[in-house]
């Protein structure tokens, strides 16, 4: 293959000092139909894509993308990987998602950074505790690795962290799942484009959709900016904007959308290596490769599309932080931003087929969605493919909201990550 | 952040409220009749629109009542303030 990215290729390459490298993915002009139009070019749209032509060789699909792929959420997130939740339906979901991540950098032929270095949620009561162990047996029993720590086996891991009961809300213990981690957003956006270029998508940028266009209760294409683009199917994935593309088909969604924000201190050397969560006092903390501490704050409380989010949210997250490793009190922070989060009232994702014949929607994923991505993508091109859900989403319909059958993740979903 | 005019204290800090989602939903008169359809509409769905949004506030840590808004979810700017029971959008402008 031409353009595979490996040691010999690269030392090819470095001959001519690496300016023929040729480009990641194309970037055609939209065709006037399709078999199946994706809208939104984020991580679990381009998944998606990319999972219905390998999987189901479907051929004629486009991503189209009203901004620059892996612009939204995408890029916005704290990277944070695991798959510790508590009900059978959404552990097997994530579990899905976490398996596909283990093999996803030599899949894809591009390296999407996946560092299982654990995470750890931090429990600060006798209930939080209980919770953990409940959970961490919950997990076992679906067979995904967890662990309960104490907090001297959490002090061996982690020495900046504090431990003592001085603290105002002392560390009780912690679950671990160590097959998780975190990896590199861009990588995953543009390892699934430039794999699902390969086989034949178009990912089409800059090109927002306007409308969806319908006949007799099915959808027949999409209007656009550059246009009308029929399809027989379409599959909306558009996070925050979700309810906005719902609109345009005449449906209701039961999800708002909210900012959430997250911010980047100076590079440090290495002072953490796993990922830290606390449900009770509201922070997550990771340290990237390039030595940037990532924290991550919660949602604002009203809903919005601005992409940023009040100060007092990043006071608390701060707070917190600083509460758990007394030492980042004098680290600077670099950098601070918000995405907007697609929130459902059981904190589950929708993975469903729509009254609409021939409209699908995958989104509802709030504030974890990112460790979801390849799993997402699988499930949803399953579903559209074969019209059908797979049983991995079977419970993930919108029907749920209707027949009760919600599925109650706050515990596991809890802190925004 | 923002900064919003209780009808009954005035102009405080965002953080003195709590926020009460969309309003103007009535809660159905007579739920037994209700399809699960409607019951779950009634519930879940929400209208969410990226623009001009009716919602409710609670002067949580002031005097404690309960209040409309009508925001802009994406300048978040506040537009009207108007009293619960009156009709969308009535009131004086905002700043």
């Amino acid at each position: 293959m031409r353009n595979k990215y490996s040691i010999f290729n690269l030392l090819r390459h470095s001959v001519t000092g690496h300016s023929n490298w040729p480009e990641a993915w194309r970037s055609p002009d939209p065709r006037p139909e399709y078999d199946v139009i994706i809208v939104g070019g984020g991580g679990h749209g381009l998944a998606s894509a990319y999972y219905l032509a390998r999987e189901h060789s479907v051929g004629r699909i486009a991503v189209l993308e009203k901004g620059w792929i892996g612009g939204g959420n995408t890029g916005r997130n704290t990277t944070i990987v695991r798959s510790n939740y508590l009900w059978d339906e959404a552990a097997h979901l994530y579990e899905k998602s976490l398996k596909l991540w283990e093999g996803l950098s030599q899949e894809l032929n591009y390296n999407v950074m996946f560092s299982q270095r654990g995470v750890m949620n931090l429990g600060h009561t006798l209930q939080d505790m209980r919770d953990i162990v409940r959970r961490s047996n919950a997990n076992c029993l679906n067979g995904i690795d967890s662990e309960v720590l104490t907090p001297a086996d959490i002090k061996q891991m982690v020495p900046l962290i504090d431990v003592s009961d001085r603290a105002r809300y002392p560390i009780l213990g912690a679950s671990f799942q160590p097959r998780g981690g975190v990896a590199r957003h861009d990588a995953l956006a543009w390892g699934f484009a430039r794999a699902a270029d390969r086989h034949g998508v178009d990912i089409i940028q800059n090109c927002e959709v306007t409308g969806i266009r319908r006949k007799n209760g099915a959808v027949t294409g999409v209007e656009t900016s550059r246009g009308f683009i029929a399809a027989p199917k379409v599959g909306v994935v558009a996070a925050g904007h979700s309810s906005v593309l719902a609109t345009m088909a005449g449906l209701r969604m039961p999800i708002e959308s909210h900012p959430l924000q997250a911010l980047v201190s100076e590079p440090l050397k290495p002072v953490l290596d796993t990922v830290i969560m606390s449900n009770a006092v509201h922070g997550y903390i990771s340290q990237s490769d390039k030595g940037e501490l990532v924290i991550g704050a919660g949602i604002d409380a009203y809903t919005g599309y601005g992409q940023r989010g009040s100060f007092s949210i990043i006071e608390g997250n701060v707070s917190a932080i600083v509460e758990l490793f007394p030492a980042f009190s004098r680290v600077r922070m670099l950098r601070q931003w918000g995405g907007i989060v697609d929130v459902c009232p059981d904190a589950c994702p929708i993975i469903s087929r729509t009254p609409v014949k021939g409209l699908y929607f995958n989104c509802g994923w709030g504030t974890g969605g990112f460790k979801a991505t390849p799993g997402s993508g699988w499930v949803f091109a399953y579903t559209i493919a074969r019209d059908a859900p797979h049983r991995l989403n079977a419970a993930f319909d919108l029907e749920r909201f209707y027949s009760g059958a919600l599925i109650d993740e706050h515990g596991a979903a809890g802190v925004a990550h | 952040m923002l900064e919003i005019r209780c009808p009954w204290c005035g102009p405080r800090d965002q953080s003195e409220y709590s926020f009460g989602g969309e309003a103007h939903i009535t809660r159905p008169l007579e739920p037994e009749s209700l399809s699960d359809q409607q019951w779950g509409d009634y519930l879940f769905n929400r209208k969410n629109p990226k623009g001009r949004h009716a919602e409710q506030w609670c002067h949580s840590a002031g005097c404690g009542r309960w209040f409309n808004v009508l925001r802009d979810t994406v300048t978040y700017r506040i537009e009207k303030i108007y009293k619960v029971g009156q009709a969308p959008g009535t009131g004086d402008r905002e700043g």
